[in-house]
């Protein structure tokens, strides 16, 4: 090939290139990787993505030059041969080379994703219909544990607020409490759910790991660089699946140190005394909060639930029952419903929520559960 | 005794001869060819239903927030949007063309169990009826997607049981369907039609009807399980009763890979009669094509759990399936190969039916590819459940089984009916098709590389644009879709009659050896194959 060739082609390899850095500032690749790993998953694909497409290109040469040159309309006559065992043969043997070039990066990539092993950090992380909790298992931070609730307002969503919407950089991409991790540690996220199957997805983290309800199963990342990383549930999991996004703010370990202690500080304050005697408004109070956080989203502010898919609690039978069987119900959920079990929830949360509903809407028992209730029901 | 019997053999024949009249006509059909009738305008139906049922999607997703629907009914509709197109709009179409084919192909007289072919088809309506039935059970659709994932259908409301039922009676039509088809094709083949002779359609039909066969019974146990978990206190997958949710991925998987190409295995085999006719030379590789498709069957056995990357499993088994999956590359590479080799140095000519055939063949292979990219266990964590999976199975199905069962149709139509479809209006079908289709799902690639999750009612606002193209797309493919109901129309109510052979190569039997249309009984004393 003469120099001008070459040049020709580097040109036209350069300009190639270059067309795919520009597309990918309009959100035309995967995201930008913040780990190592998602580095090394990023390149995996782009190479897996450039070779299908030289073939691509080579097979759909051939056929396009048929259609154009071996038309009817350009006089040509069609040959009639049909076989070629020598053809055949080398078009099932250089597949399989190529796939053997590609499988080698990939076993690679996936044997050091699966390794989980020794982290500096172990997170659970809790798929709720629809919210995530987390519980800080090991490493700087054990013992914080929150939930994470989307806190994009309603109105942005149903369209009172279009305004407030589109000026809304992280819509349905935002929580009311992060997931703080320190920069350059090894973080090991553990998955469980507490219903049904929901998926932790962060795409900058590279992470992606279902989470099944009684199992546990593990990923995890290392962040490379300080920021707020946004991703969500990635698996069907009901009503408000596309609502129960994840958010993971990096921090300097110094700033996480500071994070930590502020969350136990908030830990410590939150503790209640078990011996503690609550008023019933004092529980009502506590309970609506509670409800808030674990039941509007089925059976609404109004306490009536939504007709065919989730019984009201305003009038309802169980609510306006024996105490028991209430308290009963909300440790154990009722299997084959969307009711699941809210054992995880404190005595003095359960006692609340229970007091609340008893006590709210149409209802008027005049019950007030106390912790201990709960505490007894429980054993 | 002989005159006997010679009377109540012409007063049999008599009877065949007669074509009986009115709504009967079909309600007791055993005609191989009114049945296949029956599939396709029946498939058409559902794929208009389970259409309106994309277009709701599109609409809901065509700006960021909730506009038009409530995200339960929202869940509802991708749902049945995906149960009714693959099990009422595609499989009854390829069935269709079977019974339509299958005895003209091979020189059989019909089918070999024709009352069980009535029975196969007179399930589905029922079974469609169920489907549709359940939008309106207290609570709404079941919101569970068309996978069914427990425990997440088993909290879900009735629904579901109708659901479930629905998929009974549809596994219980597809295994008879199944049945007729390997017998009439393994006994009811004219002399001298040795198997190796037989067109492709039906030699992707024999392969298929066998898939369907071993792989029917697993989803039925699978959503029978799921039926006793809701109503009769089994655990199966309820963990806190010592079940496994991922129990029912893995069954469930095993049935749906599978059934991946029971929808495009058929579709091979009609562009495999196309691609050759309008090149008007042989199929190239035939036996390499049998021996393909084969492969594919029987590796589509070994890599169900591709489809759980993200599930949990052994890394072992992991590269297992990684390894597995990119090995089903091979033989489909062999297929795309023999197809674009038929063409070279063919005499190429364009009418509608090669050109969906063409579409078939671009957008299959770029689906295929997104496949590999997929099959790689690394890039798929990234891309499990994402828009990426949407628009990678979409360029299968759509680009792939769909065109291909329009390039059937319109190649088959003048044989069928009688009459020539208008060529013209049938290419404007193509374009369009084509053009709406990359709108609508070539975007989605991006979507789900920047992280959009599949199944979602509302996004944020980066996915905007690319959304509300993928929606103008999709609105613009439905409608094209309501010329093709008027092109069909018109080419039964008014198209010029078609000749015996209008196709100049196409060289299987209902071409060679019958007249057009094709008369109501073919073949009944069997032609000779040399």
């Amino acid at each position: 090939m003469s120099i001008k060739g070459i040049k020709r082609w580097a040109a036209a390899g350069a300009l190639f290139f270059w067309s795919f850095a520009a597309w990918a500032e309009y959100k035309l690749n995967l995201q930008t990787p913040h780990t190592l790993l998602g580095e090394k998953i990023y390149d995996l694909h782009s190479i897996i993505t450039a070779i299908c497409f030289v073939v691509f290109v080579g097979v759909f040469g051939f056929m396009f030059y048929a259609v154009f040159k071996h038309r009817k309309s350009v006089g040509h006559k069609a040959a009639q041969f049909h076989e070629n065992t020598a053809v055949e043969v080398a078009w099932t043997l250089i597949p399989f080379v190529i796939l053997i070039a590609m499988a080698v990066p990939a076993t690679g990539t996936l044997i050091t994703m699966r390794d989980t092993s020794e982290p500096d950090l172990t997170i659970k992380a809790t798929g709720y219909q629809w919210k995530w909790g987390y519980d800080y298992l090991k490493g700087e931070g054990e013992g914080i544990s929150f939930y994470s609730t989307l806190s994009t307002p309603r109105a942005q969503i149903e369209g009172s607020d279009v305004a407030g919407r589109n000026a809304n950089p992280n819509y349905l991409l935002e929580t009311d409490n992060h997931v703080v991790v320190p920069v350059g540690k090894k973080i090991r996220i553990l998955t469980t759910a507490a219903d049904v199957i929901h998926a932790w997805y962060v795409p900058a983290l590279a992470v992606k790991q279902d989470a099944i309800p009684g199992f546990i199963r593990d990923t995890w990342f290392k962040a490379e660089k300080a920021g707020i990383y946004r991703g969500q549930c990635a698996e069907l999991c009901g009503k408000d699946h596309g609502f129960m996004p994840i958010v993971v703010e990096v921090m300097e370990p110094a700033q996480y140190t500071a994070w930590v202690a502020t969350q136990q500080v908030k830990v410590a304050a939150a503790k209640v005394d078990p011996n503690k005697t609550w008023a019933l408004d004092e529980l009502k109070a506590h309970g609506e909060k509670v409800y808030a956080q674990n039941c509007v989203a089925c059976h609404q502010a109004t306490g009536m639930g939504v007709p065919g898919a989730f019984p009201a609690l305003a009038g309802s039978k169980v609510v306006n029952g024996p105490k028991a069987d209430q308290i009963k119900l909300l440790l154990n959920g009722k299997q084959a419903t969307a009711m699941a079990a809210f054992k995880h929830l404190s005595d003095a949360d359960l006692a609340g929520v229970i007091t609340f509903t008893r006590n709210n809407w149409s209802n008027k028992t005049g019950d007030a559960v106390a912790p201990a209730e709960i505490k007894a029901a429980r054993n | 005794m002989d005159a006997a019997h010679a009377h109540t053999h012409d007063h049999g024949h008599d009877d065949h001869g007669h074509k009986p009249s009115g709504i009967m006509r079909w309600v007791k059909s055993t005609n191989h060819k009114d049945i296949g009738t029956m599939y396709l305008w029946f498939s058409f139906t559902m794929f208009m239903v389970g259409g309106v049922m994309a277009m709701i999607i599109r609409a809901e997703l065509f700006q960021p927030g909730l506009q038009i629907v409530r995200p339960d009914f929202f869940n509802s509709m991708t749902t049945y949007h995906g149960l009714i197109m693959v099990f009422g709009a595609i499989m009854p179409a390829f069935v269709g063309f079977a019974n339509w084919l299958i005895p003209m192909q091979i020189g059989a007289p019909d089918m070999a169990f024709p009352r069980m072919n009535n029975l196969s088809f007179w399930l589905l309506p029922p079974a469609a009826m169920l489907l549709i039935a359940a939008q309106f059970m207290p609570g709404g659709g079941a919101g569970v997607g068309w996978t069914m994932y427990a425990p997440l259908s088993t909290q879900a409301g009735p629904a579901m049981d109708l659901t479930i039922f629905a998929v009974h009676i549809l596994g219980i039509s597809s295994i008879m369907g199944s049945i007729n088809i390997i017998t009439t094709i393994l006994n009811m083949r004219a002399p001298g039609m040795s198997l190796m002779k037989m067109p492709l359609f039906c030699w992707t039909w024999l392969i298929t009807a066998y898939l369907l066969v071993a792989v029917m019974p697993v989803l039925a146990g699978a959503v029978t399980m799921t039926l006793t978990d809701r109503h009769f206190g089994t655990h199966f997958f309820n963990a806190a009763g010592g079940g496994d949710p991922v129990l029912y991925q893995h069954i469930f998987w095993f049935f749906g890979h599978p059934e991946v190409y029971i929808i495009a295995i058929p579709a091979f085999g009609v562009v495999s009669q196309v691609i050759p006719a309008f090149s008007r030379k042989p199929l190239f590789g035939y036996a390499s094509m049998v021996y393909a498709t084969a492969s594919i069957a029987i590796l589509s056995f070994m890599v169900w759990a591709h489809h759980m990357y993200t599930a949990g499993m052994p890394v072992e088994a992991q590269l297992y399936f990684m390894y597995a999956t990119a090995l089903i590359a091979v033989p489909t590479g062999v297929k795309v190969f023999n197809w674009v080799a038929t063409m070279w140095k063919g005499s190429l000519t364009f009418e509608t039916p090669m050109l969906f055939s063409l579409g078939f063949l671009f957008l299959f292979t770029l689906g295929g590819f997104t496949g590999l990219v997929l099959s790689i266990t690394p890039v798929d964590v990234q891309l499990h459940d994402t828009y990426y999976v949407v628009a990678h199975f979409h360029y299968v199905m759509v680009a792939g089984a769909l065109f291909s069962a329009f390039a059937g149709i319109y190649f088959w139509l003048p044989k069928w009916t009688g009459r020539m479809y208008n060529e013209t209006l049938g290419k404007w079908h193509f374009w369009l098709s084509l053009i709406f289709f990359n709108v609508t799902f070539f975007v989605q690639h991006f979507l789900g590389l920047a992280g959009m999750p599949r199944r979602i009612p509302d996004y944020a606002l980066q996915f905007a644009e690319f959304n509300a193209i993928s929606s103008i797309g999709a609105f613009g493919f439905g409608l094209s879709q309501l010329l093709f109901l008027y092109i069909v129309i018109k080419c039964i109510t008014s198209g010029d009659k078609a000749p015996d052979k209008p196709w100049e190569g196409a060289d299987s039997l209902e071409w060679t050896h019958l007249p057009t249309p094709a008369p109501w009984h073919s073949f009944e004393t069997p032609p000779v194959i040399k």
